[in-house]
């Protein structure tokens, strides 16, 4: 579990300070895989480095297990850093040293004798499919088993809670996959608390339960990923969900955008409401996205006919959101 | 003197050589690298910055090696003779090389220690290794191709080095080169030693490059 309360980072410059978090709060829950979205600057590097304190936040805390990471120095800022794993972007692997020699390098710092640290580096490699590249050296790897091996060593002191820095960033879309249903994966069987930050919505899409959108160091929404992704108008949904091409001319009648949810979206809606308020419904676009296993559609349409506003109403109703422009 | 004369003598100042560079070497090694390690880390976003000493301890490089070799070789003389007792022979002459290696050396490993990806010490502090580790584990052994690529440059401007301590009387090549080839004109003993000289270089070159490109794991 991790907890950050009203966080702020500022960095000095010179003659300025420049604010890199402004009074960022969440919670983490236990087993959970939480997302932080933001585009590049949006301080979401910043954040995540705070929580295990490689960067020291200027004010707020930071709770991993109920521990105060700030407040913690030295030997005992090293031993807590220990318990929470962190894989990266360019996965951070030490070229001097085999798959399994950096597998073992956190137990060689926590002080494993060797031949415990054997075993547990085939265990370890073993979870994520790489027994066989044991005495590989990461050159000879390809990108994604080169953060399978990121991943092995983030586990290696079985730690309650893992930091993921845009692990995916570096990998094309297929292997993106792989190391997804990987995290997935672990976070199913272990019980595995992860957060991760990424530019890459479809990652959030993809693997987190909740999700916060940080825009110049601030939390801007936050919710499960479901929630977000249904409301009209979010970053999500904007997002899963692009604007369709107008090609100039706006259509005739009232454009409106329709998200469904759930049952709602396998819900016969658009013949009720043809039939029942007599509207005549023109389709501009429309997708359906399973976020989280859930059917998330949306529709662009436009609308005429006199009782409008009553099938609007109704429509909110049967609980769909109504977004009109 | 024939080629056969010359043999002896020849062996004798290649071991002088040898010896002189190697010894050096080793002291350069042992005393540059924790500079170069310093001087990185006490850097401005280094393990543990430390502005003032970085400053002092560059400017301290900076004159160790900006004074000419063979200037620093007879401004040593009184060093050299408390260190060794003597200011004359091999030995004498590791003094003065060992002190200019090392300077020299410290830049050299610096260098390559600043090549080592940042993403790297950072992640050795996220799994939680203390400064020591972090240059133990990390920081050495990942520079090492570098450290020995800096090594054979070293050795290389050891051995020219240890030509002009030969000049006042430490032996080796450089010392029989000016005794029987430049003062008493005895060409083929100049073109004995430069030959050897060549040979030596190529041979630490080709090592250097061999070693380094083994600890490469490209």
């Amino acid at each position: 579990m991790i907890e950050i309360e009203n966080l702020r980072k500022e960095y000095r410059q010179r003659d300025r300070t420049v604010v890199a978090l402004d009074g960022v709060s969440l919670t983490v829950r236990p087993g959970e895989i939480f997302g932080v979205v933001g585009q590049s600057g949006a301080g979401k590097s910043t954040l995540i480095r705070c929580v295990n304190l490689l960067e020291r936040p200027t004010s707020g805390v930071v709770r991993v297990n109920g521990q105060d990471m700030t407040r913690l120095r030295g030997a005992e800022l090293r031993r807590a850093r220990q318990r929470i794993g962190m894989i990266f972007q360019h996965f951070n692997l030490l070229s001097s040293r085999t798959v399994a020699e950096n597998v073992a390098l956190p137990l060689e710092v926590m002080g494993y004798p060797r031949r415990e640290r054997q075993r547990r580096v085939a265990e370890l490699l073993a979870l994520v499919g790489l027994e066989d590249r044991a005495d590989a050296y990461p050159a000879q790897l390809s990108g994604g088993q080169k953060q399978r091996v990121g991943i092995a060593r983030a586990l290696a002191a079985e730690p309650a809670v893992l930091l993921s820095d845009e692990a995916t960033s570096a990998l094309d879309p297929e292997t993106t996959q792989s190391i997804l249903a990987l995290l997935r994966d672990l976070n199913q069987r272990l019980g595995l608390t992860i957060l991760l930050i990424t530019h890459e919505m479809g990652v959030v899409k993809e693997i987190c339960h909740r999700v916060a959108v940080l825009e110049a160091g601030r939390i801007v929404e936050s919710g499960t990923v479901a929630e977000l992704a249904s409301r009209p108008g979010s970053h999500l949904a904007t997002t899963l969900f692009p604007r369709p091409a107008l090609n100039g001319n706006r259509p005739d009648g009232l454009l409106a955008t329709l998200m469904f949810v759930g049952a709602a979206a396998d819900a016969p809606v658009m013949t009720t409401l043809v039939r029942q308020f007599s509207v005549d419904v023109n389709v501009l676009s429309g997708s359906i996205e399973l976020v989280q296993g859930e059917r998330i559609g949306q529709l662009q349409v436009a609308l005429s006919g006199d009782r409008i506003d009553e099938a609007l109403e109704w429509l909110r109703g049967q609980g769909l959101g109504v977004e009109v422009h | 003197m024939g080629w056969f004369d010359l043999w002896p003598s020849l062996r004798e100042a290649l071991f002088a050589t040898l010896y002189m560079v190697s010894v050096s070497a080793v002291i350069a090694v042992l005393g540059g690298l924790p500079i170069g390690v310093l001087l990185i880390a006490t850097d401005r976003g280094g393990l543990f910055p430390a502005p003032l000493v970085n400053r002092v301890l560059s400017g301290i490089v900076n004159l160790g090696r900006s004074i000419p070799f063979i200037i620093l070789m007879v401004a040593l003389i009184p060093v050299t003779r408390a260190i060794v007792k003597t200011s004359l022979g091999s030995t004498a002459a590791i003094v003065p090389l060992s002190i200019a290696a090392i300077p020299f050396y410290a830049r050299v490993a610096e260098t390559a220690l600043r090549e080592v990806d940042r993403g790297l010490i950072e992640m050795a502090q996220a799994v939680g290794c203390n400064s020591w580790q972090v240059v133990a584990k990390v920081l050495i052994p990942e520079a090492l191709p570098g450290l020995v690529r800096g090594l054979t440059i070293t050795l290389i401007s050891l051995i020219g080095h240890s030509a002009m301590a030969g000049a006042i009387g430490g032996g080796g090549l450089g010392d029989l080169a000016i005794r029987y080839g430049y003062q008493r004109f005895e060409t083929d003993v100049m073109v004995a030693t430069v030959v050897t000289l060549i040979i030596l270089v190529q041979v630490v070159q080709g090592v250097g490059d061999r070693l380094a490109a083994l600890l490469q794991h490209r």
